[in-house]
């Protein structure tokens, strides 16, 4: 049997690396979403200059 | 870009609810397992977590059937979603069970066969998003990416199924698993009911973060299209 204070340090690290991967993965799809979108904004007024 | 549908702001709330729920049903309504206590919890979202792993997997190899088919440079997009999400998730699934092998094994890594097989799947799809990256030309990285991940997911069932060809400590979940494994539990009805719903939840969450990631994907594309004729 693992002691109780042991099999919740585990649970909690466990979860805690699941939600910060999660996280980071999250963060990175908005960042490169308003990063595209601020590219694709920046070539059009490029395109449209005379 | 079109403007958000509303199907994909339906599914982002669903899959919200669904989370906290899942959550709740992990924490509140699970029971707590006998011999690993509290440890045990890490098993809904770490299976969950390698279904959806491995289910985009397969999306990406039937995305890379229907590019060579049709030769339309969407499906490339929907297979590279699918690839990147997968090893977003594949990789909590590897992350999370060691985690937990910690103290039901004594070690967080071993070189058994399921992990092993995990492992080299994850690496088969990393490489397969460095080797896109040094393919300039589109076409001929479609119709490479497609090839790749049709081998490539040759490697799904070998690590599904190879708790059930090798001797491993990994425990099963579905059949009869190895006689040497180690930290297996009997499955309570309630554990039952909180891991179909943490399944039903992932699903649910992959098919948003796909759409999603395709969106991005269609977005870059708008974006790269527009600064080669600016450029020409």
């Amino acid at each position: 049997m693992i002691p109780y204070a042991v099999s919740i340090k585990y649970m909690l690290v466990g979860y805690t690396a699941i939600f910060l991967v999660m996280a980071i993965y999250m963060v990175s799809l908005f960042v490169r979403w308003r990063r595209f979108k601020r590219d694709l904004q920046t070539f059009k007024e490029l395109e449209n200059q005379p | 870009m079109k403007t958000q549908p509303k199907v994909l702001t339906f599914l982002t709330i669903l899959s919200v609810v669904l989370f906290l729920g899942a959550l709740g049903m992990v924490f509140l309504f699970a029971p707590i397992e006998a011999v690993m206590g509290y440890v045990q919890k890490i098993f809904y979202f770490h299976i969950s977590n390698a279904w959806v792993g491995m289910l985009g997997f397969m999306v990406a190899a039937v995305s890379g059937i229907f590019y060579l088919v049709s030769k339309d440079l969407k499906w490339d997009i929907v297979e590279l979603s699918a690839v990147e999400i997968s090893l977003v998730f594949f990789l909590i699934a590897i992350v999370s069970g060691s985690i937990w092998a910690k103290p039901t094994w004594g070690t967080y890594w071993t070189w058994d066969a399921r992990l092993t097989t995990a492992a080299i799947l994850e690496m088969i799809y990393l490489a397969y998003l460095l080797l896109r990256q040094g393919i300039e030309d589109p076409e001929r990285r479609a119709r490479f990416s497609a090839v790749y991940t049709l081998i490539g997911v040759i490697s799904v069932p070998i690590t599904f199924l190879s708790i059930h060809i090798w001797q491993t400590i990994h425990p099963a979940v579905i059949g009869v698993g190895s006689s040497s494994s180690q930290g297996s539990f009997g499955m309570t009805p309630a554990m039952l009911i909180t891991m179909f719903f943490c399944l039903t939840t992932f699903s649910v969450v992959f098919i948003t973060l796909l759409w999603y990631r395709i969106r991005l994907g269609q977005l870059a594309e708008q974006v790269d299209q527009l600064k080669y004729k600016i450029m020409q």
